[in-house]
C-alpha cells in the first residue's frame, strides 16, 4: 500500500507540477496572445501580457498571403497517409513478433528502434538524391513514404507492447473454437487491441503533423505541409512576429484540438504496460 | 466417436528432446488422465493432440483418420485451458456461442444450444455478463461451456482447476465428472494433482520426462505400480521406500509401503520408532515417525489415535501389500 502522503507534501507536490505544467504550455499561450497583437507590439519591450489591443489583421493577411487551406490539406494527407500504411506494415509485423517470437525477435527489436538513433540529417542527401531522381521531390506520395519509414519502428513497437499484454492463450482458444487466421484477428485480436491501435494511430499523426525536417528539406511549394507554411513566415532579421505567430496558431491548432480530445487514450498508449 | 491415437510421436524444441517416441490409444469415450511432475511433458503432448503445436515425428490419428498436419480448428477437439480464456470483450452468451459463430451455425440453432449449455452449467443468469463480472468457477464453467456447444469428439482440458481454491477445486471436479458421465464424450485431462488424476480418471497415463511410465486405472496404478516412481507418485501420502536390511529379507533392492498398509501398536511390532509430527484430522492421523536405521515412515491410521510428539511405537508392514524393486526401480 502506497505510504500516507502529507497534505504539505501534496501541496509542495501540486505547485511544483502546476509550475511544470505551466512553463511547458507558456510558449504556446505566448504565441497564441502575439497572434493577436500588432506587429509593433509584438516587439515592444516589456512586452504586455493582456493589456494590449487585441487584432485579428494578422489572420487576415497571413490568409490572404498564402494558400492555407492547401497546407492544411498536405498536412492531413501526409499525417493520415503515413499512418494508415505505417499500421498495415506495423500490425503484422508486431503480431508475429508479439505472437511467434523467433530466436533473433529481440534483436530485430532493438535493431528498429537503433534507427531512430541517427540524425536525420546524416541521410539527408541520399535521400534528397534518391527523391530527385524519381521524381518524388515535393511530392504528397514522397512525404507519405519517408515519414512512414521514420515512424514505423515507433509504431511496431508500440503496438507490439500492446500485443503483449494479450495472452496468447486467448487466441489459441479462438484457433480450438474454429476460428481461421483471418478470423481471429477480426473477431478477437482486435477488438482486445482497439485501444492500443488507436493511441498508436493518435501519436503517430501528430508526430507526422510535427515533423519539420523532412517536410521542410523535401518540399517546395506543392506539396508543403503546415511546417512549411510557419517556415515561410520566420524570416532571419525577426520580423514579423505576430504573423508568424499567427500562422503558428493556425498550423497546431487541429492537432491540439485532437489531442485535447483524446488524451485519455494518448496516455493510456504511452503508459500502457508500465502499471499492472 | 472420439478415439484419439497417437503413434512413435515425438516433440522437440530445438535441440531438446521433451517428448522421446511415444505411442497412446485413447478410447472413445474414455476419460483420460495425463499425471506427472512439472516439466514431465504432460501439457506439451495435450498441446501436440490439440494441434497448437507441431509434432517433430510421429502421427496423430483421431477418430481413425490421420490429423497430424490439420489445423486446430479442423481437429473436432474442444480445449479448456487453465486461464480460462475467455473473450474479455465479449458477453458470457458470446464466448459460449463463438465457435458456433466461427462454424457458420444459423442463429435460432446456436442459441438452443448456448442456452441449453448454459442450463446444464447454471450460468443462464449470467448470460449477458463480461468474463470480468464473474467468479473464477464460474469462468471456468464458460470455458467448459465453450467447449461443450460445439459437441467435439473429444475434449482437452489444461490443468483447468489449479487457479481456483481447495473448496472450488473439488466442486468443479465433481462437476466435470458427472459432465463426463452425462455426454459420454471423450475427455482428455492434464494436472499434476493426483488427487484429482485418482478421482477422475477411466485411465490414467503417468508421464516422467516426457516417457510414460505406465498407463492403467487408478486402481491398478496404485495396487501394482510398475516402477517406483510410479509408486511414489500415486496415493497421498506418499508411500515409504527402505532399502538394506528390510529390502534384503525380502529379496529386493529396495522394499515400498503405503502409510496405510503399515501396522501400528504401542506394544510389539517389527519396526520400533519414535512419534515425530503428528497429524490429527479427525477422520484420520498421520504420523510421521523416526524408526532409526529405517529412516522417517509415515504411517496412515483411521479414525483418532492419541499418540504424540515423542512417543515410542512399532510398525508392521502389511506382508501382503509389500512392493519389491530392483535396483533400476522397476517392480519385482
Amino acid at each position: 500500500m502506497a505510504r500516507a502522503i502529507s497534505t504539505r507534501r501534496k501541496a509542495t507536490f501540486t505547485l511544483v507540477a502546476w509550475a511544470i505544467g505551466i512553463a511547458i504550455f507558456f510558449p504556446i499561450l505566448w504565441t497564441f496572445l502575439t497572434s493577436f497583437k500588432t506587429e509593433a507590439e509584438a516587439i515592444a519591450s516589456p512586452p504586455s501580457f493582456l493589456g494590449f489591443a487585441w487584432t485579428t489583421e494578422n489572420y487576415s493577411v497571413v490568409m490572404e498571403r498564402s494558400n492555407y487551406s492547401r497546407h492544411f490539406w498536405n498536412s492531413v494527407v501526409i499525417s493520415v497517409g503515413s499512418t494508415v500504411i505505417g499500421l498495415l506494415i506495423a500490425i503484422p509485423a508486431a503480431w508475429s513478433m508479439a505472437f511467434v517470437p523467433g530466436r533473433r525477435t529481440k534483436d530485430v527489436l532493438l535493431w528498429m528502434l537503433s534507427t531512430k538513433m541517427l540524425p536525420p540529417v546524416g541521410v539527408l542527401i541520399p535521400i534528397y538524391l534518391i527523391f530527385r531522381d524519381t521524381g518524388l521531390l515535393d511530392t504528397r506520395t514522397g512525404l507519405v513514404i519517408v515519414l512512414t519509414l521514420i515512424n514505423l519502428p515507433i509504431i511496431v513497437w508500440m503496438l507490439y507492447t500492446y500485443f503483449k499484454e494479450i495472452p496468447g492463450e486467448i487466441l489459441e482458444a479462438a484457433r480450438m473454437d474454429g476460428a481461421s487466421l483471418y478470423n481471429e484477428i477480426i473477431y478477437v485480436l482486435t477488438p482486445m487491441a482497439v485501444p492500443g491501435i488507436a493511441s498508436t494511430l493518435l501519436l503517430n499523426v501528430i508526430l507526422a503533423w510535427n515533423e519539420a525536417f523532412w517536410t521542410l528539406n523535401l518540399t517546395a511549394a506543392k506539396a508543403a505541409p503546415l511546417t512549411a507554411f510557419i517556415a515561410s513566415y520566420s524570416s532571419p532579421e525577426g520580423l514579423f512576429y505576430a504573423k508568424l505567430s499567427a500562422a503558428s496558431t493556425m498550423a497546431i491548432a487541429p492537432i491540439i484540438v485532437l489531442g485535447w480530445f483524446s488524451q485519455k487514450q494518448l496516455v493510456r498508449g504511452l503508459t500502457f504496460g508500465a502499471v499492472k | 466417436m472420439g478415439t484419439i491415437t497417437l503413434a512413435q510421436v515425438t516433440k522437440s524444441f530445438g535441440d531438446v528432446e521433451v517428448i522421446p517416441p511415444l505411442d497412446l490409444e485413447i478410447n472413445d469415450g474414455e476419460f483420460v488422465v495425463f499425471v506427472g511432475p512439472s516439466g514431465c511433458g504432460k501439457s506439451t503432448l495435450l498441446r501436440l493432440i490439440a494441434g497448437l503445436e507441431d509434432v517433430t515425428s510421429g502421427l496423430i490419428r483421431i477418430d481413425g483418420t490421420d490429423a497430424t498436419a490439420l489445423p486446430p480448428a479442423r481437429r473436432s477437439l474442444a480445449m479448456v485451458f487453465q486461464s480460462y480464456a475467455l473473450y474479455p470483450h465479449m458477453s458470457v452468451r458470446k464466448n459460449i456461442g463463438f465457435p458456433l459463430k466461427m462454424a457458420g451455425m444459423n442463429a435460432a440453432e446456436a442459441d438452443k444450444r448456448i442456452n441449453a449449455a448454459a442450463k446444464v452449467l447454471n450460468l443462464t443468469d449470467y448470460l449477458d455478463r463480461r468474463p470480468g463480472q464473474l467468479s473464477g468457477g464460474q469462468r471456468q464453467r464458460v470455458a467448459i461451456g465453450r467447449a461443450i456447444v460445439r459437441e467435439p469428439s473429444a475434449f482437452l482440458f489444461d490443468e483447468p482447476l489449479s487457479n481456483l481454491d481447495a473448496a472450488l477445486r473439488v466442486n468443479m471436479r465433481l462437476e466435470i465428472s458427472e459432465l463426463h458421465q452425462t455426454l459420454k464424450t471423450t475427455m482428455v485431462y492434464v494436472t499434476h494433482d493426483q488427487v484429482e488424476a485418482m478421482t477422475m480418471a477411466d485411465k490414467i497415463v503417468v508421464l516422467h520426462a516426457g516417457v510414460i511410465e505406465q498407463v492403467g486405472s487408478p486402481l491398478e496404478l496404485y495396487n501394482k505400480p510398475r516402477n517406483k516412481f510410479v509408486a511414489g507418485f500415486i496415493g497421498s501420502p506418499k508411500m515409504n521406500f527402505l532399502q538394506g536390511a528390510p529390502a534384503a529379507e525380502h529379496n529386493a533392492h529396495s522394499i515400498g509401503i503405503r502409510p496405510e498398509h503399515l501396522t501400528l501398536s504401542v506394544d510389539d511390532g517389527a519396526w520400533p520408532g519414535t512419534v515425530g509430527v503428528a497429524e490429527h484430522l479427525g477422520s484420520d492421523t498421520f504420523l510421521h515417525v523416526d524408526s532409526g536405521a529405517h529412516g522417517i515412515l509415515n504411517i496412515r491410521t483411521s479414525g483418532e489415535v492419541d499418540l504424540h510428539h515423542g512417543d515410542k511405537v512399532f510398525l508392521t508392514p502389511d506382508p501382503a501389500r509389500l512392493h519389491r524393486f530392483d535396483a533400476s526401480g522397476l517392480t519385482l
